[in-house]
């Protein structure tokens, strides 16, 4: 068999004209496991120097769909390209691809440095061992671990293990970088930390980054683009705000973000804004993003800090009974009870003054929102 | 009752066997080795090295086991490696479990009859008589070395072959992956992932498996013929035949000291060989 080859890829940040080129293609992908489809009909494509996440619940064929990249998975029907080239009979060895694992993978046996020179030495020719030690220097520098060239892997804590794991993978400049779940196993200050820098580090290396996650804030922070898959289909495809502000699916607008939904049918069609009257009787206005038309079932969606809470009533507003209040720091979640929609979460910003009591179980409000911030969406 | 008093209680058992069982025979042993023969065998109580002087005696037999026991190990071990590999890392998990039990089903007779089987196999009318319809005439196997290093390998197989499956199972599926993803051949992760991290099952069976064929009497006994004898023959000569219970004190705590030394030496080699590996080839 014909190895391609694949020319070492210049490190410098990306510029505008290589983000248009499409460095890697699923086409019409699809992957069973005996009966079980795991990834149904996938079509997307990558472009250079992008952060993209497959974003979705486990079993959904996000991991599977990052395997069919690594050459872990042959599809079973389809075309997995990289850089144009059809990689479907190409083991994972010859792929110019290189993955960061959920569980790290590191190799017990060997120390830090040797970890990260795994793949150098692996290269045929094989590089000059001067050339080697710079480029683990280097890229140890970049995960900011220099130092801990000799140390054992079993030496090292959770976060470090992580920053090994990268720099195994990044030294070898790979087309595309696979991210498999990364900061699953990190506590939640770490993976913040973690995740400003994996940032920095693909902004800085001009690589395509691909992460795998199933946690929503993740993926928002981190990626110029986002694949939202469901039972092995991709649902949506958009940059966070995009996904977060024009959700095309009540399963979007769960799994991107928190939404109240309201169950109903479309009363009325007027121009952008419609109504959609609710199974309890009341009507709610709405964008008809999904462009249902008036009898079509159809459910309201409303994000938690769109809504206003006051203790007075305005025109329209809804009264409702306070349940449950949350502090969050910077803002109090409040969980609110409707006579005929039921519970709402509303999110409220911090009042200005400190000390203020805010509501508290049991006491009365008055909720308001405007018709623009409320999406009216194809129940799913 | 304090957590060091229930750590004591812990080991009593064990530390009372082994007192009984081990101390008290071994420094009768020492003891017996200073002494004389009587008259009419047994021991007679003295101080003398004359004993250990008179070692060169059966230096054969030393010679034999310090040849045919490590020889045998090593043999067990390839053999035993491929065989632990299919059935860790190749076979389907739902046939691992059956297939491992036929490795142990020769357990099930003992090794006394076994060998016996062997015996034929290798005498005149077994093997040396099949290859005879080909043409090669004149083979011997029974009562040389080679017929005593099939029955080691034979009867020590099963030995071997359990740590290193153990060790190979155990194997994290992710770390092969990983290796094959960092552009290593299946050659090449044998070689840098697989065999490293499957030492200190090689290491774990080579250990059991020479510490066995150093006192291994029935193999050579019955394959050996009384032509290639171990010190464990030696032994049995001694102290059940002609009754020199000083000597055989003398020979039995020689081979004690000789396994001390080698089993020190191989475990620093091993223990260098799992840390000390390519500690320094990147810089």
């Amino acid at each position: 068999m014909k190895i391609p080859d694949f020319p070492a890829e210049n490190s410098e940040p990306s510029t505008q004209s290589q983000r248009d080129t499409c460095i890697a293609e699923l086409k019409g992908v699809t992957k069973r496991f005996g009966d079980v489809v795991a990834a149904a009909d996938l079509d997307l494509q990558l472009r250079q120097g992008e952060f993209i996440s497959f974003l979705g619940p486990s079993g959904c064929g996000k991991t599977t769909a990052l395997r069919m990249l690594a050459g872990f998975e042959t599809p079973t029907e389809g075309e997995v390209l990289i850089d144009g080239q059809v990689v479907n009979a190409l083991e994972p060895y010859n792929r110019p691809v290189n993955m960061v694992f959920q569980s790290y993978a590191l190799f017990p046996h060997l120390t830090v440095a040797d970890n990260i020179a795994y793949g150098l030495k692996q290269k045929r020719p094989r590089p000059p061992k001067s050339e080697i030690a710079d480029k683990v220097g280097k890229a140890l520098e970049t995960v900011r671990l220099a130092g801990f060239e000799h140390r054992r892997i079993w030496e090292m804590s959770g976060g470090q293990q992580q920053r090994v794991a990268l720099a195994r993978a990044i030294v070898n400049e790979p087309k595309l970088l696979l991210l498999d779940e990364p900061l699953a196993a990190l506590d939640r200050k770490l993976r913040k930390e973690m995740q400003i820098e994996l940032q920095d580090i693909q902004r800085q290396l001009g690589i395509t980054f691909i992460l795998v996650t199933h946690d929503q804030e993740e993926a928002l922070s981190l990626s110029d683009r986002i694949f939202v898959m469901r039972a092995g289909r991709i649902v949506q495809i958009g940059t966070p705000q995009d996904l977060y502000d024009n959700p095309g699916s009540r399963y979007v607008a769960d799994f991107v973000g928190t939404s109240n939904f309201f169950d109903g049918r479309i009363d009325a069609v007027k121009g952008e804004i419609s109504t959609l009257q609710t199974e309890g009787g009341l009507t709610l206005d709405g964008r008809n993003t999904a462009n249902l038309t008036k009898g079509e079932k159809g459910c309201l969606s409303l994000r938690p800090e769109q809504i206003r809470i006051s203790g007075e009533a305005t025109d329209g507003s809804m009264e409702v009974t306070v349940q449950n209040r949350i502090f969050l720091g910077e803002h109090t979640e409040y969980l609110v009870r409707h006579e005929a929609l039921g519970n709402i979460s509303v999110l409220a910003p911090r009042q200005s003054e400190l000390g203020a009591r805010g509501f508290e179980k049991g006491d009365r409000a008055h909720l308001s929102w405007s018709g623009q911030s409320a999406l009216i969406l194809r129940p799913d | 009752m304090t957590q060091r008093e229930r750590n004591w209680l812990l080991v009593a058992p064990a530390g009372a066997w082994f007192l009984v069982m081990l101390v008290l025979p071994l420094s009768v042993v020492f003891i017996f080795s200073f002494g004389e023969r009587g008259a009419a065998g047994g021991y007679v109580p003295a101080f003398t090295f004359e004993q250990y002087a008179n070692l060169p005696a059966r230096l054969t037999a030393f010679k034999n086991t310090m040849i045919l026991a490590p020889l045998g190990t090593l043999a067990a071990m390839l053999i035993a490696y491929p065989l632990a590999y299919q059935l860790a890392v190749r076979t389907d998990p739902k046939w691992k479990n059956i297939l491992l039990v036929l490795v142990i089903v020769p357990f099930w007779t003992s090794i006394l009859i076994r060998s016996y089987a062997w015996i034929f196999l290798l005498g005149g009318r077994g093997i040396p008589a099949l290859l005879g319809t080909f043409g090669i005439e004149g083979v011997r196997l029974i009562y040389t070395p080679f017929a005593v290093l099939i029955g080691i390998v034979y009867g020590y197989l099963p030995l071997m072959v359990f740590p290193i499956y153990v060790a190979l199972d155990r194997l994290d599926n992710r770390l092969l992956e990983a290796s094959s993803d960092l552009g290593a051949r299946p050659l090449a992760t044998f070689f840098k992932v697989t065999l490293p991290l499957s030492i200190p099952g090689v290491a774990t069976g080579c250990m059991l498996v020479f510490i066995l064929l150093m006192g291994e009497f029935l193999i050579p006994a019955l394959l050996g013929g009384g032509k290639v004898f171990f010190v464990g023959n030696a032994l049995v000569d001694l102290f059940l035949q002609s009754r020199n219970w000083a000597f055989g004190s003398a020979v039995a705590f020689t081979l004690i000291v000789i396994m001390l030394v080698t089993v020190t030496i191989y475990m620093r080699l091993i223990a260098r060989l799992q840390t000390g590996r390519d500690d320094v080839s990147v810089m």
